[in-house]
């Protein structure tokens, strides 16, 4: 039989023993070495683990255990741990560092059946919109292999788009999962702030990162949140409230539901095809049953800004302890800190360099409370104003990204770049659950092939069950997930 | 409250004064370190207590002990300092080798407790007392060595080895106002934060293995003056002679440059225990901007008013309270300093005096034959074989007279060998003192009648010959006879009877 196409219908499989695990291993084994010449997804190929867990499924299996994700092939970020595996962040830096520990979230989703099957590409340290700045390799849109996938996640939304994986594990600090999920044309969430631990995530900005799955389906992304979310004892700022299931909680009209479309969020200066698309995605919305209203997000202006000083902040402290004395790259010099200055200026690229650089100068000595101090205030005011916004609305509706992906060195200028996540960087400012889903399709007038678009979702703080249950509605009536990229487009592989 | 009288201090004639502040780092003693679950020992194998958090890997978290936060708490309420609402860890930024993060988790602007108020006795038997400004929570960083240079430090070596055994031990950060003014006022003072510490299980304060290092601060000024002076800082001192043979050394020398007509320069200075003098140090911490900010991997700090009640009610009889009991029931400063400071012998003779009902008689024993015993053997008063109890009774058999103090000595020698009980022993063996004066008159008459010569000699007017009688009519009983009771039977028998 054919390996079904989401993770809801593997785990039934497996979990009923009409597939084996290890079959499923073997074919996305092979499957991804016929497809990554062309996608580049991932940095580390992890088949014979994949193969070596897909045993024990099987086994647990057999004994009668039901696992959530049995047999569901898993592509994880290569900026999260997983023991005895290269974990690089797509920097030379780290590019031979074997991580020693499993992080908390790859670990509970590898108890509950997954099937790891390759660490994916990323800009480096997560930082940057379109996959560019890893120093290890190239990852190329499913849907045009001349355009970006988006980033940071890249990889991982690749991967699931090109169906080398089932689900992927992406972090998300800026719109790092929910912007190349719109690009790739796959289901990218990123949960509350806390819900998932970080614990084995490799800290870009602490404050704002947070693990959230990239899945082909808004019913797979709950089955992995569900598995991964909920307090870890290792990770001081992981939520202790409890989880409220999510992957049971979804609808299929959206009768009753208020939804806010953001004023501030004007889409005059988005192309016209863009704006049509998203307009349809309103409207579609509002055909469901929901009310729209209009509400507003006046400091929403001033998230970019803000963002751009707390992430180089805190990144340029995290990325302080990679410095050649304990393990990475080292280049020696006559004494420490030549050392420290070798290694760094080799093992950073140049988008790692520029944040540590505004980071450092941002918490400086006389300079700390013109730009870190207001920076928070600004992000305090960001949050209230979407608490303001959320008395009126049960979630809101905004473009995922400013365009359809790019092409390769379109956005040559930094600041370009960083104002791909206009749309999601007031979001993680305010630590809201929030996802991106198919949206419809642009032929760019540059391009030959159609490009996805994701409409983003956002509710208040712990809603994911609404968040999730308001995408599916969508997602069930659009039918815009069921198509697939070229490349993915007839798996016909028989088990 | 009497200030310490100063130490006449001059420089050309007019009298200055020295002003100390001490910053105090205290490793706490906790079963597992700040922010991981690394077990917190003195002395493993190189980087044997190490995890991916000490280590500073990839995508590990800190996670507070919140036993440390704890401990502190009650070291700032051991000195009533404040406890505030909110507090919070920052991260101090700089590099080094020895910091696995190249960061620090420390506490910048909210420290755990603010204020207090240290209050100490120095052994020249006043009183003094110094404001804490405030103690904060820090991590301890790893322990580099450096190889291939003569003297083991940096200059010269080949190369570097770090231990992260003690990267992530808590750490407290104890800082004072510049209240001290002489180098025996600050013992005093690193004396009472010490036996504060052991008191209350904060820490073991052990110089020596580093799990306490202090930095002093001192500058000169004018008597009267309210203003400061130039300071230094001095550091390396590896006990608390060393501080305050720093100290006196440091006050010389600025006094000397005073007197020439130059100028404090404002460094830190390391002290140098072999030479007595402190040296300029290049410091390396010159102009260092640590960019600190709140640590983003961890939430604020929050003593709810209950929380902060329980941990008062834990802190039970703090050290300078019972040192002022003592002193109020007449112990001499130094004797009461001694028991404070004697790891269990405060508690022990409490125990006793309180059982005897006589702490005079009680302290006696405890300070002398005990004390003398346990530095023999080794083996602490409080833990040998003589329990308190059995002290107890061996100071009532003395008042009550049933065993008089030689008898007395040597029991306590036979109870620390063996255990047991003095009354037992006493009634088992006989050895209740002889107090009948016809008992003692006929061992006395014997006595007499043995030493004709003497008796004469005494007679003749030679008393000083009374001490060897006495003896000689104690040996007689074995030890036994009372001996004030000997004395005046003896005094009566020579002068009283005519014949020989
Ligand atoms: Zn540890």
């Amino acid at each position: 039989m054919t390996v079904p196409e989401t993770a809801a219908e593997i785990a039934r499989a497996v979990n009923e023993r009409e597939l084996s695990a290890a079959a499923i291993a073997a074919e996305f084994e092979a499957r991804i070495h016929l497809r990554e010449a062309a996608v580049g997804a991932f940095l580390t190929q992890t088949g014979a683990l994949a193969l070596a867990h897909a045993e024990r499924v099987d086994a647990r299996v057999r004994a009668g255990e039901e696992l959530p994700l049995a047999g569901v092939p898993l592509a994880i970020k290569d900026n999260m741990c997983l023991t005895g595996t290269r974990t690089t962040c797509g920097s030379k830096i780290l590019e031979n560092w074997t991580a020693p520990y499993t992080a908390t979230a790859v670990q509970r989703l590898l108890d509950a059946g997954a099937l790891p099957v390759g660490k994916t590409n990323l800009d480096e340290f997560a930082m940057g919109s379109s996959c560019e700045n890893s120093a290890l390799g190239t990852t190329r849109n499913p849907w045009d292999r001349e355009r970006v996938p988006g980033g940071s996640s890249g990889g991982s939304v690749a991967a699931v788009a090109a169906g080398e994986a089932v689900l992927a594990l992406g972090s998300d600090t800026g719109g790092s999962i929910r912007e190349p999920a719109a690009f790739c044309g796959v289901v990218g969430f990123k949960p509350t702030y806390g819900r998932v631990s970080r614990y084995g995530l490799i800290a870009f900005a602490s404050s704002l990162d947070q693990i959230g799955p990239v899945a082909r389906t808004v019913q797979d992304a709950a089955r992995c949140y569900d598995v991964m979310a909920g307090h870890d004892p290792l990770d001081a700022t992981s939520l202790a409230r409890p989880v409220a299931a999510t992957h049971n909680g979804l609808r299929d009209d959206l009768r009753g539901v208020r939804i806010g479309l953001v004023n501030e969020f004007t889409l005059s200066a988005l192309g016209a095809d863009v704006r049509a698309t998203y307009e349809r995605a309103y409207a579609d919305l509002e055909g469901l049953g929901a009310d729209l209203v209009d509400v507003s997000l006046p400091t929403a202006d001033y998230g970019v800004a803000t963002y751009y000083l707390i992430a180089p902040a805190e990144c340029s402290s995290n990325l302080a302890r990679f410095d050649g004395m304990r393990y990475g790259l080292r280049v020696p010099g006559a004494d420490v800190a030549e050392t420290y200055e070798r290694t760094r200026a080799a093992g950073f690229g140049d988008e790692v360099k520029r944040r540590i650089l505004i980071g450092t100068h941002a918490l400086s000595s006389g300079y700390y409370d013109a730009y870190y101090v207001r920076a928070q205030k600004a992000r305090t005011l960001i949050a209230a104003d979407f608490a303001t916004a959320f008395q009126r609305c049960d979630a809101i509706a905004a473009p995922a990204a400013a365009s359809e992906a790019f092409r390769f060195a379109a956005k040559s200028d930094p600041y370009s770049m960083y104002l791909m996540d206009y749309y999601t960087i007031p979001m993680s400012l305010a630590g809201l659950p929030a996802l991106s889903v198919p949206c419809g399709f642009v032929t760019p007038p540059d391009g030959a092939h159609p490009l996805p678009l994701g409409l983003q979702l956002t509710t208040p703080l712990f809603e994911e069950r609404t968040l999730l249950g308001i995408a599916h509605a969508y997602e069930r009536a659009t039918m815009h997930a069921s198509v697939r990229p070229p490349i993915a487009a007839n798996e016909t592989a028989r088990v | 409250m009497t200030e310490a009288p100063h130490a006449g201090l001059a420089v050309n004639g007019t009298p200055y004064e020295s002003v100390i502040g001490i910053e105090c780092h205290v490793e706490l003693r906790t079963q597992t370190k700040m922010f991981c679950g690394c077990r917190n020992v003195f002395g493993a194998e190189p980087n044997s207590n190490v995890c991916p958090t000490c280590l500073g890997m990839p995508g590990a978290l800190p996670v507070p002990n919140r036993l440390a936060l704890e401990l502190l708490v009650k070291a700032g309420l051991a000195f009533g300092a404040d406890i505030p609402a909110f507090s919070k860890f920052d991260r101090k930024n700089y590099f080094y080798p020895d910091m696995p993060k190249d960061y620090q988790i420390s506490q910048y602007d909210t420290p755990l407790t603010q204020g207090g108020l240290v209050e100490f006795w120095v052994r020249d038997g006043t009183r003094g007392r110094c404001r804490l400004t405030r103690i904060h929570l820090e991590e301890d960083t790893g322990k580099s060595s450096h190889a291939g240079s003569r003297d083991g430090r940096i200059a010269g070596s080949k190369h570097s080895l770090v231990d992260f055994n003690r990267a992530g031990v808590p750490l407290m950060e104890c800082v004072s106002e510049p209240d001290i003014r002489t180098g025996p006022q600050a013992v005093a003072y690193l004396e009472t934060l010490k036996r504060t510490f052991v008191a209350l299980g904060v820490s073991d304060v052990k110089m020596e293995e580093g799990s306490l290092r202090c930095d002093v601060n001192l500058s000169l000024r004018p008597l009267g003056s309210s203003a400061y002076g130039t300071k230094t800082e001095i550091k390396n001192m590896n006990s608390f002679r060393s501080v305050e043979r720093a100290i006196e050394s440091e006050i010389a020398r600025q006094a000397a440059l005073l007197a020439r007509g130059e100028r404090i320069v404002q460094e830190t200075r390391g002290w140098d225990e072999a030479a007595g003098t402190t040296h300029s140090m290049r410091s390396k911490e010159e102009a260092h901007d640590y960019r600190y900010f709140p640590d983003p991997d961890l939430s604020p700090i929050a003593f709810a008013g209950d929380d902060i009640a329980r941990l008062r009610g834990e802190l039970g009889i703090l050290p300078n309270a019972r040192i002022e009991r003592f002193i109020s029931d007449g112990v001499p400063l130094v004797q009461a300093l001694q028991l404070i400071d004697t790891p269990g012998l405060a508690a022990y003779y409490e125990t006793a005096a309180t059982l005897s009902g006589k702490p005079q008689a009680t302290l006696n024993f405890v300070l002398g034959d005990l004390s003398r015993l346990a530095n023999e053997t080794g083996i602490p008063v409080h833990a040998s074989r003589v329990t308190a109890s059995a002290l107890a009774e061996l100071v009532a058999l003395v008042d009550a007279g049933t065993i008089n103090s030689k008898t007395a000595k040597d029991l306590l020698g036979r109870l620390w060998a063996d255990g047991g009980s003095a009354r037992t022993l006493v009634e088992s063996e006989g050895l209740a003192q002889v107090s009948d004066p016809g008992a003692i008159d006929t061992v006395v008459a014997e006595v007499l009648a043995a030493n004709g010569k003497t008796v004469a000699d005494y007679r003749a007017g030679k008393t000083k010959v009374l001490g060897f009688l006495v003896g000689s009519v104690m040996k007689q009983s074995r030890g036994k006879a009372n001996p004030q009771l000997v004395e005046e039977r003896l005094r009566a028998a020579l002068e009283t009877t005519g014949v020989s």
